[in-house]
């Protein structure tokens, strides 16, 4: 072995001694996460109540809060202003033409309208009301959908019996079976159909940005 | 009758043998003989860009677009949302080629803001239903094995979502404009749960971003074990701070606002947590007044991005019909073209990587005499899966849904070589 040669294998003996082959199994990195620091970022709260802080408020409480707060942008009542979500009202209207889906026609969990409002509301003041704040707020939009009376107190231990109206109208995607069709072994390639009707036109609402015009807003939105 | 040729497979011969059959009937787009014409300028004048020196080497030490290219811009819709931090920009499809889309021109959807995190100071929990809760920093991550590099669509589930009741918007980049197709850096979200141990009752998986909205969605642990990647980088680069820089979660096939942008938390636990993001939002209204919900998957679609109405046919003659087509469910085996409303159609040219859970290019070329055009195309995925007509889809679904419209859109190319947003039946 030449004298390089003889030099490079105890080189590479001496990186063996604390060079080896990573494998996820064995990873040593990140460090353990501290209660306090779990705490701070798991304020989410589930439908069956679990992540609840502990607190509770009333109707009457929330009015003001509501009032000061989110009234701006959701109206006093919760009827929404100009394209701000509508929280409250919209019964009976999933079937429409249009749809107003609120708290009170749509939403099938109690615990969303708490977790989202406690961890991103007011919109651009987020995590800034306190748990008790949060139950009031939630106890008075329940109050605007009819479903607490006026004098209601929302509290940690009563939140998961109240529950939504539309909560049973939910269900899972099942498109794998009302869509089979969608499956098509050999689609059409020739003679489809006999003939083709322009149906509907973009033109005619004249919607599009860069168009140079305001036409009316149209129906459908980003969610 | 109509002498438009499609061909996938158009040998030279008869490619020029369709092209003087459209001469024999087109005024616009054929050059007038040698013979007649006048010398062009722009050949045989000095132009400055030859005469003179240009720009040096590092004139923009971070390269930007030539400016003949400054149109090619996201645009908003601004009467769609109530304020541009919850709001939406699109994808300029229409001026895009190949698969990939280039980082400033990826489409952007915020619900509270850009946040603007210091990397130094960011940081990646896991915890909830695991034997060993862990925070990692950034330089941890990227010293984690396994390190992968996988090229996935984007797409918001509310993308086309204005167009459930008739044809609304002209233009691909607004009509189809809420997708875009990168290659991401990342690790596997299943090596950080094997290093915190999932406990055999974890099932679901709560991803947290850091922004103003702290965005969670609610994910499968199925799936977040499967192809879920925590990535921080995009096409090469750091994720631009509008698509979560410094980290995000790559959710592939799955509907756009699960990849949470400034992700800082994933919570194991036994069932999903009911977010707005997953029962007010992200649900799908059918005619009945019912609600589907976990409609996760993007279904197989596809989109002409030109000839389309930002990008007009301008001249008779050869031409090329392009287009993406992707799906969700896997890997896009066929995009067929029809430019007669769907009565004929014709398979296209699939050009470039067809990789599973991206866009895919295809091509069509044509010859076109100036006869009007019904434009529209059809993916098909190696499931089987067929794109559905948007007769098809309201049949099973009605008008209300909002979320997941994967109908075949139709251009209709007047003779001027200007496009339109229609419907046909």
């Amino acid at each position: 072995m030449s004298r390089s040669a003889r030099s490079f294998a105890v080189a590479g003996a001496v990186l063996l001694a604390f060079t080896g082959l990573a494998s996820a199994d064995a990873v040593k990195l990140g460090r353990p996460a501290l209660p306090e620091e779990i705490k701070a970022w798991d304020i989410d709260v589930r439908p069956d109540g679990l992540g609840l802080p502990e607190g509770q408020g009333s109707v009457s409480q929330g009015e003001e809060l509501f009032q000061n707060n989110c009234a701006a942008c959701h109206g006093e009542f919760g009827e929404g202003v100009g394209r701000w979500p509508v929280l409250a009202g919209g019964q009976g209207t999933l079937t429409s033409e249009r749809p107003e889906k609120t708290i009170g026609s749509f939403w099938p969990d109690t615990s969303t309208v708490f977790d989202y409002v406690h961890r991103a509301m007011p919109f651009g003041a987020a995590q800034t009301l306190q748990p008790d704040e949060v139950y009031a707020i939630v106890a008075y939009l329940l109050y605007l959908n009819d479903v607490v009376p006026d004098d209601y107190v929302l509290t940690k231990e009563n939140f998961p019996t109240v529950a939504l109206p539309n909560r049973p109208n939910f269900y899972d995607d099942d498109r794998e079976t009302t869509e089979k069709a969608f499956w098509k072994a050999t689609p059409c390639m020739k003679d489809c159909k006999p003939k083709v009707e322009i149906t509907s036109h973009a033109a005619v609402l004249d919607v599009t940005p860069d168009a140079g015009k305001e036409g009316d807003k149209p129906a459908g939105a980003v969610e | 009758m109509n002498q438009m040729k499609p061909g996938s497979r158009v040998d030279r011969r008869r490619f020029l043998t369709l092209a003087g059959l459209a001469g024999a009937c087109a005024a616009v787009g054929v050059q007038p003989a040698a013979a007649e014409a006048t010398p062009d300028p722009d050949i045989v004048n000095l132009p400055p860009w030859t005469q003179a020196l240009g720009a040096g080497v590092n004139n923009h030490p971070y390269g930007v677009p030539s400016p003949f290219e400054k149109d090619v811009v996201r645009r908003e819709v601004t009467w769609l949302t109530a304020s541009s931090e919850s709001s939406v920009s699109f994808t300029p499809l229409y001026a895009l080629d190949g698969i990939i889309t280039p980082n400033g021109l990826c489409f952007v959807r915020h619900h509270g803001g850009e946040a603007e995190i210091d990397p130094t100071r960011h940081r990646f929990m896991i915890h909830g239903l695991v034997d060993k809760p862990l925070v990692f920093t950034m330089e941890d991550i990227k010293r984690m094995p396994g390190r992968t590099n996988r090229v996935y669509f984007l797409e918001c589930a509310a993308n086309s979502g204005m167009e459930w009741r008739g044809a609304q918007l002209n233009g691909c980049q607004y009509t189809h404009g809420m997708i875009h197709n990168v290659v991401y850096t990342g690790v596997p979200l299943r090596a950080f749960l094997e290093a915190a141990g999932v406990k055999p009752k974890g099932k679901w998986v709560l991803a947290e971003g850091a922004d103003a909205s702290a965005m969670t969605r609610s994910i499968p642990l199925e799936k977040a074990m499967d192809d879920c990647l925590v990535a921080w980088a995009m096409n090469g680069e750091a994720l631009r701070p509008e698509q979560g820089y410094p980290l995000r979660l790559v959710v592939p096939g799955w509907e756009g606002n699960m990849w949470i942008k400034w992700l800082r938390r994933i919570e194991v636990g036994d069932q999903p947590w009911g977010q707005r993001e997953e029962t007010s939002k992200y649900t799908d209204l059918l005619a009945d007044g019912r609600s589907r919900r976990f409609t996760f998957i993007m279904d197989a679609k596809s989109v002409v991005t030109s000839p389309s109405p930002q990008a007009p046919l301008h001249a008779r003659g050869p031409n090329v019909i392009s287009g993406v087509a992707w799906s969700g469910r896997g890997t896009v085996t066929r995009v067929d073209v029809t430019l007669d409303g769907g009565k004929n159609w014709t398979t296209a040219r699939i050009e470039g990587p067809a990789l599973p859970r991206s866009m895919t290019r295809f091509y069509l070329d044509v010859d076109w005499n100036g006869e009007e055009l019904l434009l529209q195309s059809r993916a098909m995925d190696d499931t089987g899966y067929v794109q559905p007509t948007k007769a098809e889809l309201r049949a099973v679904r009605g008008v209300n849904s909002i979320y997941h419209n994967n109908g075949i859109q139709t251009w209709l190319v007047r003779s001027n070589g200007e496009a339109e947003n229609v419907e046909v039946s």
